[in-house]
C-alpha cells in the first residue's frame, strides 16, 4: 500500500494526499493508492498540486494498517508522521495529544 | 570587535531584498521548486522532514549579546523556542516558514547577521578557534586573517560554482582547536625562526563518504600570500576537481588521485605567477583588520582568585567546572569560559530562547560582550574575570548550562540525524542523551576523563565522526537503525580518522557497546593520565575488539 507524501510549500508541515485531492495532516487520513496504476495516478495529482504551488517535494511511501490505523513501514516516515522522537511536545504528536 | 563595513551592510540587505523578491515570485507561482531551491539554499533555506531549516551564519564562531539576542527573538517569534548551534558554528532553526524567512533575514540583517555562503558549492563560512583572541598560547588571533579570506571569497565570481562546496578552517595555536587538518584548507598560524607570523598550509581534508587527513603543503606560508596562495589552491582545484561525480568531487579526491607532489606543484607554479599581484596582502590592511577584532581592554590581576578557591574546595559541582570548563587566557586573572549545551540526557547544541537571552545577559554582565559558538556544539564567553566566576556559574547553573563536562565522555557532538535531518539513515540524538545519561554522574565522568565521542545519522558525517575518540555513525539496515563504531580518531594537531572496530549494533545495543569500550579503557589504562586515545594508540584495537566481540 503507498501513500503520496510532500511538504506544504507555505509552511513546510509534512502532508499526504487525501480523498477529493485535499491535502490532509495526519497519515491516517491519506489516501491509499493500490497498485503500480494507482500510485501512477497519486504521483499525476500529487505533481499536479507541486505545479499548483501546495506542495514541494513529492514522493510516495509504503504504508501498512495497524489497528485499523494507517501506519507508514519505515522509519523515517514514522518520524515525519509524527515529530521528532527528542521532542514530543512538538509537531503532529504534540497536536494529536491535545486533541 | 568584528563589524561589518559599509560595503557587507549594503550587500546584506540587497541580498534580503532580493529574497524576499524571490519569495513573493514562488507564492505567486511565477518561480518554480526546481528554479527556486537553489536560490532559498543560497539564502541558507532546506527542506527537511518536518518544516524548513534556516541556516544562520556566525562567522568564526563569534558574536555579541545583541547578536545573541536577536537569535533568542527568532526562536521565540518564528520558531518553536529554541535553535541548535552545529558543527560549523552556524545556528540552524528548525521550523521556520517559508512566508517568514525574508523576515527573518531582515531582523538578522539589523544585527550585521544573515544566512549567505551556509549552502551550495562555494567557500562555505570560515571556521575558527573558539578561543581565538584569548587562548594563553596563542601565536595570533586566527579571526582577521578568516575575515580577510570570507571578504576575498565572498562572491568571488571565479569560486561561486566550485566542483563542490569548499571549508576552510583556521587555528592561531600550536595546539589545533579547530580541526583544521579536516578542512578542504586548514591553516595553522606559526612563527618562522625570524618570528615573523605566517602559516603551516594543509590541503585535502575532510570527513564524509571518503574521510582523508590534510596533507601538509606549505610549513611557513608568509601572511602576505595568505590570499594568492589560496586563490592558487582553489584555482588549481576549480581546473581538474572532477564535476561528474559529486561524491568524488571535493579537492581531498584531487590530492589522493593526483599525489601530493603533483599537486604541490601545480599550487605552487600558479602561486608564482600571482603571487606579486593584486592579491599580495598589504600589511596596513591586516593591521585595519585587526583593529575589528581588538580584544576588550583587561586589567591584568592576580593568577588565582581567593573567592574562587576558597568555594572550590566546598562545593564539588563548582570544582568540577572549574577544573573542566576553562581554558588559560593570555591576560592573567581572566579565563576563557564553556557554558555547556551538553546538558545530561539533553540535546547537543540546542538553546532555548530563554537560554540564549540569559547567554547574552552573561556575556555582557561578566564577559565585555563577547560570545562564541565552538564546532564542539558549546557556547564560550572567551574574556572572564576570575573573581566573577561563582557569580556566572550561579546564573548559568540555574539556566541549564553549567554541567562541568567539557571534553569529557557527556560533551558528545551529535548532528541532528533522522530526528530532522531529511537525509539522515538514523537518529543521532537519542543516542548521544542515552549514553549521557548511562555516564552522566561527576564521578563517573571524571574518572573517564577526556573522550570525545562523535555521532553522525549519515555518511555525510556532519557530526565528525570519524574524528570522534570513538564514533558513531548511524546506518539503515533492514529497515532499523544500525550503528557503526570507530575508535582512535581524533581532530586535532595528531590527526586521525577512525578504524572501524567490526559488525555494528543495534539501536538497543549501542549504549552497552560504548560502555563495554570504556571499561576496557579503564582496565587498561597505566594511569589516570592515560586518555583513551592515548591508551587506544598504545594498545590497538584488539583488547576492545575481544570486549566487544569475544576472542572467537
Ligand atoms: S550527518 Fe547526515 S544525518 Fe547528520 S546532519 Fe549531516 S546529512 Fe544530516
Amino acid at each position: 500500500m503507498q501513500v503520496i507524501t510532500a511538504n506544504r510549500l507555505l509552511d513546510g508541515e509534512v502532508v499526504w494526499l487525501g480523498l477529493n485531492d485535499e491535502w490532509v495532516e495526519s497519515v491516517s487520513d491519506a489516501r491509499v493508492f493500490d497498485g503500480k496504476e494507482a500510485v501512477a495516478e497519486g504521483w499525476a495529482l500529487g505533481t499536479a498540486a507541486e505545479k499548483d504551488q501546495k506542495v514541494v517535494s513529492v514522493y510516495e511511501m509504503a504504508v501498512i494498517e495497524e489497528d485499523g490505523q494507517l501506519v507508514p513501514v519505515r522509519l523515517r516516515e514514522k518520524i515525519r508522521a509524527a515529530g521528532p522522537t527528542t521532542h514530543p511536545e512538538l509537531g503532529k504528536q504534540a497536536q494529536a495529544v491535545s486533541a | 570587535m568584528y563589524r561589518y563595513d559599509e560595503f557587507d551592510h549594503g550587500f546584506v540587505s540587497q541580498r534580503t531584498e532580493q529574497f524576499k523578491d524571490q519569495v513573493r515570485r514562488r507564492m505567486a507561482g511565477e518561480l518554480s521548486e526546481d528554479e527556486f531551491k537553489p536560490l532559498r539554499l543560497m539564502n541558507g533555506l532546506y527542506l527537511q522532514l518536518h518544516a524548513y531549516m534556516l541556516r544562520v551564519a556566525i562567522p568564526y564562531g563569534t558574536l555579541n549579546g545583541r547578536q545573541m539576542r536577536k537569535l533568542a527573538h527568532i526562536a521565540r517569534t518564528y520558531d518553536k523556542g529554541y535553535g541548535h548551534f552545529t558543527t560549523r558554528q552556524n545556528i540552524q532553526f528548525n521550523w521556520p516558514k517559508l512566508e517568514d524567512t525574508p523576515a527573518i533575514l531582515e531582523e538578522l540583517a539589523e544585527v550585521e547577521m544573515h544566512a549567505i555562503q551556509t549552502s551550495g558549492n562555494c567557500i562555505r563560512n570560515v571556521t575558527a578557534d573558539h578561543f581565538a583572541g584569548a587562548a594563553a598560547d596563542e601565536i595570533a588571533d586566527p579571526r582577521p586573517y578568516a575575515e580577510i579570506l570570507r571578504q576575498w571569497s565572498s562572491l568571488h565570481p571565479e569560486f561561486s560554482f566550485l566542483p563542490r562546496k569548499f571549508k576552510i578552517a583556521i587555528t592561531g595555536a600550536p595546539h589545533d582547536r579547530a580541526a583544521v587538518q579536516v578542512h578542504d584548507i586548514g591553516l595553522q598560524l606559526t612563527r618562522n625562526e625570524a618570528g615573523e607570523v605566517g602559516f603551516t598550509v594543509f590541503v585535502g581534508g575532510g570527513l564524509g563518504r571518503t574521510p582523508m587527513i590534510g596533507r601538509k603543503v606549505r610549513d611557513f606560508l608568509p601572511e602576505e600570500d595568505l590570499l594568492a596562495y589560496s586563490e592558487a589552491i582553489l584555482r588549481v582545484y576549480n581546473l581538474y576537481g572532477r564535476r561528474d561525480n559529486k561524491y568524488k568531487a571535493r579537492i581531498k579526491i584531487l590530492v589522493h588521485k593526483t599525489g601530493l607532489e603533483e599537486l604541490k606543484s601545480d599550487i605552487e607554479a600558479e602561486f608564482e605567477r600571482i603571487r606579486h599581484g593584486v592579491l599580495r596582502l598589504p600589511e596596513e590592511e591586516v593591521r585595519r583588520i585587526e583593529a575589528y577584532f581588538a580584544p576588550p581592554p583587561l586589567e591584568v590581576l592576580p593568577e588565582t582568585s581567593t573567592r574562587v578557591e576558597a568555594r572550590r574546595a566546598s562545593d564539588p559541582a563548582f570544582a568540577h567546572f572549574l577544573k573542566h570548563n576553562l581554558n588559560p587566557h593570555r591576560v592573567s586573572g581572566h579565563t576563557s569560559v564553556t557554558l555547556s549545551m551538553k546538558p545530561i540526557g539533553g540535546i547537543p547544541g540546542d538553546a532555548s530562547d530563554d537560554q540564549m537571552d540569559k547567554i547574552a545577559e552573561l556575556a555582557e554582565r561578566f564577559g565585555h560582550d563577547e560570545i562564541r559558538i565552538s564546532h564542539e556544539q558549546n557556547v564560550i564567553l572567551p574574556h572572564v574575570k576570575l573573581d566573577d566566576l561563582s557569580a556566572l556559574y550561579d546564573e548559568a547553573a540555574v539556566a541549564g548550562f553549567a554541567e562541568g563536562n567539557s571534553g569529557l565522555i557527556t560533551d558528545i557532538i551529535a548532528c541532528p540525524g533522522m530526528d530532522y535531518c531529511a537525509l539522515a539513515t538514523a537518529r543521532s540524538i537519542p543516542v548521544a542523551q542515552r549514553i549521557s545519561e548511562r555516564f552522566g554522574t561527576p564521578e563517573r565522568q571524571a574518572e573517564i576523563g577526556e573522550l570525545k565521542i562523535k555521532i553522525s545519522g549519515c555518511i555525510n558525517a556532519c557530526g565528525h565522526h570519524h574524528v570522534g575518540h570513538i564514533g558513531i555513525l548511524g546506518l539503515e539496515k533492514k529497515g532499523e537503525e544500525f550503528y557503526q563504531v570507530t575508535l582512535g580518531g581524533s581532530a586535532n594537531e595528531n590527526a586521525s580518522i577512525g578504524e572501524i572496530v567490526g559488525r555494528g549494533f543495534s539501536s538497543e545495543e549501542v549504549v552497552d557497546a560504548i560502555e563495554k569500550l570504556v571499561d576496557t579503557y579503564l582496565d587498561l589504562r597505566t594511569n589516570g593520565d592515560e586518555t583513551f586515545l592515548d591508551a587506544y594508540r598504545r594498545v590497538g584495537e584488539q583488547p576492545f575488539k575481544e570486549a566487544l566481540y569475544g576472542t572467537g
